[in-house]
C-alpha cells in the first residue's frame, strides 16, 4: 500500500476532476491519493465524485487559506 | 492544520450517461464539447461523442490543412475545413488568429487547451464515433480519423447506445 500526492491547486474545470481520475485509475487498490485542492468546485465535487466511483474519502483536512487535502483509497 | 472526517462512504451508484452529438467543427464548441466529456468522464460518466458533419474536423489524423478526401470536391472541402489545429472560432475569428490567441490565453491562464482536451478523452475512453452519412458525403474513410474512433454510426445505432442518458447536440 503506498501513498501517492497530488497537486491540482492551480487547474481549472475539468482538470480538476481529470488529473484526479487519471492519477486514481494508476494506483493499486489498497493505495492513498493525497489530493491539495482548492475550496469551491473542486473541494465540494472531487470527494463525491470518488465516492461515487467507488473509491473511499478516508479524510478531509485544512491545510491553509483556500487550500484543502483529501485523502482518497482506492 | 485541523482534521476533520469525513463520512462519504457509499456504495458506486448505477453508472450515468452522456452522449454529445459534435456537430460544429469551430474552435469554441470543440472546447465546449471536450470540456463536457472529459469531465463527465472524469466523474464517473459513460460518455460518448458522436462527429457529424463539421465536427468530424476535430478527429482527422492530420490535425492541419490536408487534401483528405477522395474526389476533387471532397479534397477541396477537406483542405479548407482542416482539422482540429485549423479550427475556427464561432465568433470574430480574424481570418484565424483568434484560435491563436485563444490557445494562448488559455495555456497562461492554465486552463486546458483544445489538444489537451482530446489526449485526456483518449485517456479516459470516451467512446469516439463517427457519422457515416457525413463521412460518404466529404469522401472521408476511418482511416483518415484517429485510431481511438471506436466505430462509424448512423442515427440508429446512436440512439441506441445514447439511450438511458442524457443527449446534448453542439
Amino acid at each position: 500500500m503506498a501513498t501517492y500526492q497530488l497537486d491540482i491547486t492551480r487547474e481549472h474545470c475539468p482538470m480538476t476532476f481529470v488529473k484526479t481520475k487519471i492519477q486514481l485509475s494508476k494506483l493499486s487498490t489498497g493505495d492513498i491519493l493525497e489530493v491539495l485542492l482548492t475550496e469551491g468546485e473542486p473541494l465540494e465535487n472531487v470527494p463525491k465524485s470518488s465516492t461515487e466511483q467507488g473509491f473511499k474519502v478516508l479524510e478531509i483536512s485544512h491545510v491553509e487559506g483556500a487550500i484543502h487535502k483529501v485523502f482518497i483509497q482506492k | 492544520m485541523g482534521a476533520t472526517n469525513i463520512a462519504l462512504e457509499k456504495p458506486p451508484t448505477e453508472q450515468k450517461k452522456l452522449s454529445l452529438i459534435s456537430f460544429s467543427g469551430d474552435f469554441d464548441k470543440l472546447v465546449a464539447t471536450f470540456t463536457l466529456a472529459t469531465g463527465a468522464a472524469a466523474i464517473g460518466y459513460e460518455v460518448n461523442i458522436f462527429f457529424t458533419f463539421w465536427g468530424l474536423d476535430a478527429i482527422k489524423k492530420k490535425q492541419g490543412r490536408a487534401f483528405v478526401g477522395k474526389g476533387f470536391l471532397g479534397k477541396l472541402f477537406g483542405f479548407f475545413m482542416g482539422g482540429l489545429k485549423s479550427a475556427p472560432v464561432s465568433r470574430l475569428n480574424f481570418l484565424g488568429l483568434s484560435p491563436k490567441i485563444f490557445r494562448y490565453l488559455m495555456r497562461s491562464k492554465n486552463v486546458a487547451t483544445l489538444e489537451e482536451l482530446v489526449e485526456a478523452a483518449k485517456v479516459l475512453e470516451i467512446n469516439l464515433y463517427a457519422c457515416e452519412m457525413a463521412m460518404h458525403i466529404l469522401g472521408l474513410e476511418k482511416t483518415d480519423f484517429i485510431h481511438e474512433v471506436k466505430g462509424v454510426l448512423g442515427v440508429a445505432t446512436f440512439l441506441e447506445i445514447s439511450e438511458g442518458g442524457r443527449t446534448i447536440f453542439i
